[in-house]
């Protein structure tokens, strides 16, 4: 096996990983980017609407609004001083990128532009503000091509398409990861001080998801794989606006401009759902109340989809009925210039021409608000205490710091990810200076290549694609949007199902080593199945429903017993692993206490969780 | 409907098809709004997992399943069955050595855009107050057409003087050059004009035009590469891009 050895080898080119490798790079340390796709492919690329920061270019704007709307919008499980420093590090951060090139729209003052965005207000939810920094609506776009130009500037080291599959743990310190590279099949070692997972999501978990086919979890199911714990792996959020059946995103930066969602009896349903934030209450409200239109028989032809409708005449009605100022009205030519690729995508996909006829759209699986635990510079903790596994850090939607809770808010995971990317990548580069090299075990990526072997050999009847489309069923039908103890249980049989015929009856078509994607794909939902089931297991668990996990037999928000988040740990073989769920990992609920401390009467204090209305 | 889809395939690994071969694949009940990327996956899925291809974000944005359909480059992704009918003809793109059915070496690809400094340069202080850079929107709108792109290579591969020559940097490079030079903040856009000067320059360019309707983001290729052949003759990227067409 090749071995490489770099001070810091970065796992996943999105927005987090190439942050990282930009800011370890630039305070000395010698990085390596290794990715299963081209960096420009990655899924931070596909974001829409804006990156939230709280300039204050159009509205009156400060971060602790930003905090607080963060917070609130976790539905209180998010870390208080992890959102403090998520809003205050905004700022500088989309201010760095702006240094960096990025093309974000101006305003008439020549400054970064904003617009509305869910759950985003000011004065501690008085009203929408304008805080989503934009860039039309391919702001992730921009931010994925600076970020790689600024790499290639930088002259950062990359390994394009070398997939890691295994982390390499010596004495409970990380040295390194074990990556195929594709083009070749070949396994390679990349031994480093540090080891920095930036490797995204898992949406593919379920059917209809905005999640690119390329995200299922690598990162986060090798950690799990390897003892790390996973956390708060119940809340998954489902986007409110995905095209119908096909799951592809529609911005909130839609209703942002005055998009609003409309049902089959032609009623703006969200004003008796989130009678202030009404289309742009948080993601999981939304979602929600699709799906109790629905189950109300006023879905559009009763097939489960709503209307998105940013036609100008709907849009201006409603801004007149709320005595709007008419400079605020819309036009066709401004739907046009806002909104290019939504209206490219529904012309190519669909048919449809937003500027003349309402979108069709339902929920569709979007983010992990869980997954690896990190601190607030992106060490990776393995325990409800928080210590830190030296050399392992994560950043982007594959860690869980918490700043999402239960519920992220628009816009926050491109936050995230430049946010705790930079951290992540400054502390690396200070971690791997006083850091000595681990020696790496002798037989180190010896156990993966069997794994690999024995997968490339599947001599059975099951095809991995029809195994992905049962898991992904299951996950929607039983582990969605409601939930309940039947549902989860069913969906945990259905798993256990799949995983044995994974692993007892797998059909591999490719036994070359050339490209291999039949074998990738097989091994990536090992990972699927893996995070499926920690996902089903912890939301059977928390018995109260919170932002995105609304268990129907515990409909209320517990805080006296689950105000706190889930860590889960596997063991075992592969085949047969056993799962362990704790829940005594504490809220950090820090910037309440201050306002406590400070001798705050209730009716002032900004933090305190408090029943969540839109 | 019924479609059968004919595709050119190879596997470097066993001697039996290495050489280059068409097979057919015939998929039943095919929806005409379903897009080719799905029907491949189909045939991966159902039919014959070796099938090789490279595709992520599947809805135009990621850029990595650029391919010749029918004869003409686009992204899988991005292309509905009702668009090619029920025969499909489905190649790698051109130009680019073929490592195994559908994928191509984009290495050369990228060293090409690497070549032509695709990176925002500003030596200037940051602004005193620690803010951003100021610029109007219609200086923005300038060079906003070549900010859309993602680096897919249908441009590039869809071009008869790169096929001729692979040293010419292609339409996606200078589309990549394109997006800095008329951006008002950036000060490198001589030394950018100096590298398309060169003989493997934009003076490559025969203005076809097989760039432009290749973009799957609509983006002007043809257009901005005679910008930047303007901005060479004249020495200067300002004054070229006329701003009375922007809104």
């Amino acid at each position: 096996m090749q071995i490489h050895k770099h001070d810091a080898i970065i796992i996943g080119a999105g927005g987090a990983g190439l942050m990282a490798a930009l800011y370890a790079s630039q305070g000395g340390a010698d990085v390596a980017v290794v990715s299963k796709l081209y960096p420009t492919r990655s899924h931070t690329g596909t974001a829409q609407g804006g990156i939230g920061a709280a300039l204050g270019n159009l509205d009156e704007d400060k971060p602790i609004y930003h905090t607080y709307d963060t917070v609130k919008g976790g539905d209180y499980l998010t870390d208080q001083h992890a959102a403090k420093i998520l809003a205050e590090n905004a700022v500088e951060a989309v201010i760095e990128l702006e240094h960096m090139g990025l093309p974000f729209d101006r305003t008439s003052a020549k400054r970064i532009s904003q617009r509305r965005f869910g759950g985003h207000t000011r004065n501690f939810g008085e009203e929408l503000v304008r805080r989503a920094c934009h860039a039309a609506d391919r702001t992730g776009h921009m931010i994925l091509q600076t970020l790689y130009q600024q790499c290639i500037k930088n002259e950062v080291n990359f390994y394009d398409e070398f997939q890691v599959v295994d982390m390499i743990v010596v004495d409970g310190a990380v040295a390194g990861v074990v990556a195929i590279e594709l083009g070749t099949g070949e396994f390679h070692i990349f031994h480093g001080k540090a080891s920095f997972f930036a490797s995204g999501g898992w949406g593919r978990c379920w059917s209809v998801t905005s999640n690119a086919h390329s995200l299922t979890g690598d990162g986060a199911a090798i950690a799990l794989r390897r003892g790390v714990p996973l956390q708060d792996m119940e809340f998954f959020q489902f986007h409110p606006t995905g095209i119908y059946r096909m799951g592809i995103l529609i911005t909130e930066g839609v209703r942002g401009e005055g998009g609003v969602l409309i049902n089959s009896v032609g009623e703006r349903f969200m004003e008796r759902y989130a009678p202030s934030a009404k289309d742009l209450a948080s993601r999981d409200v939304v979602s929600r109340a699709i799906y109790l239109e629905t189950r109300a028989g006023r879905s559009i032809k009763n097939r489960g989809y709503m209307h998105l409708d940013v036609r100008p005449q709907t849009v201006n009605r409603y801004f007149a009925e709320e005595g709007r100022d008419r400079a605020d009205f819309i036009d066709e030519s401004m739907v046009e210039r806002k909104l290019p690729d939504i209206l490219d995508f529904c012309r190519t996909y669909l048919g449809v021409d937003p500027v003349h006829e309402p979108m069709p759209v339902q929920p569709t699986a979007h983010y992990a608000m869980g997954g690896i635990p990190t601190n607030v510079d992106a060490e990776v903790v393995i325990d409800a205490a928080g210590r830190v596994m030296p050399g392992a850090y994560a950043a982007g939607e594959t860690a869980c710091v918490s700043v999402h809770g239960a519920n992220r808010l628009g816009t926050n995971s491109l936050v995230d990810l430049v946010v705790f990317g930079r951290r992540g990548g400054m502390k690396m580069a200070e971690y791997v200076q006083g850091a000595d090299w681990a020696p790496l075990p002798r037989d180190a990526g010896a156990e993966i290549e069997a794994e690999f072997e024995r997968i490339r050999q599947g001599a059975g009847k099951s095809r991995p694609g029809e195994l992905r489309q049962l898991m992904q069923e299951t996950m929607m039908e039983n582990v969605g949007v409601f939930r309940t103890e039947e549902t989860l249980q069913k969906g945990i049989e259905d798993l256990a199902a799949l995983r044995e015929r994974f692993y007892k009856d797998l059909q591999i078509d490719d036994k070359s080593r050339v490209f291999n994607t039949d074998l990738m794909e097989a091994w990536e939902l090992g990972c699927l199945l893996d995070l499926a089931d920690v996902t089903a297991r912890t939301a059977l668990e928390r018995k109260e429903s919170r932002g995105a996990h609304s268990r129907e037999d515990f409909k209320q928000r517990d805080d006296e017993n689950w105000l706190k988040h889930s860590l889960i740990y596997q063991s075992g073989a592969l085949s047969e692993p056993a799962y362990k769920a704790h829940f005594d990992k504490k809220v950090d609920l820090s910037l309440w206490e201050e306002e406590v401390e400070r001798g705050l009467p209730e009716a002032q204090q900004k933090f305190r969780p408090v029943e969540r209305v839109y | 409907m019924d479609v059968t889809f004919k595709i050119r395939r190879r596997n470097p690994d066993l001697p039996d098809l290495a050489k280059p071969y068409w097979q057919e694949f015939l998929l039943k009940d095919v929806d005409p709004t379903d897009r080719v990327l799905e029907m491949l996956h189909r045939i991966k899925w159902e039919q014959d997992g070796s099938l090789s291809l490279r595709r992520s974000c599947a809805h135009g944005v990621c850029g990595s399943d650029a391919m010749r359909i029918n004869g003409v480059n686009r992204l899988a992704c991005k292309i509905l069955i009702r668009d090619v009918g029920d025969k499909v003809q489905v190649e790698p793109i051109l130009g680019l050595p073929v490592i195994k059915d559908l994928i191509v070496d984009m290495e050369p690809f990228f060293d090409h855009y690497k070549q032509v400094m695709p990176f925002f340069v500003n030596d200037d202080p940051l602004p005193a107050d620690g803010r951003e850079r100021l610029q109007t929107q219609a200086d923005r709108e300038q060079f906003d057409d070549t900010t859309k792109c993602i680096l897919c290579a249908c441009c590039t591969t869809s071009c008869p003087s790169f096929w001729a020559n692979g040293h010419y940097v292609g339409p996606a490079a200078i589309v990549g050059a394109h997006r800095f030079i008329f951006d008002s903040r950036d000060q490198a856009g001589g030394e950018r004009l100096d590298i398309l000067s060169e003989p493997n320059g934009v003076w490559r360019c025969r203005t076809i035009f097989n760039c432009t309707p290749a973009c799957p983001r609509d983006i002007e290729v043809t257009k901005a590469i005679g910008e930047v052949k303007l901005a060479i003759r004249k020495g200067t990227n300002v004054g070229i891009i006329e701003t009375s067409a922007i809104h």
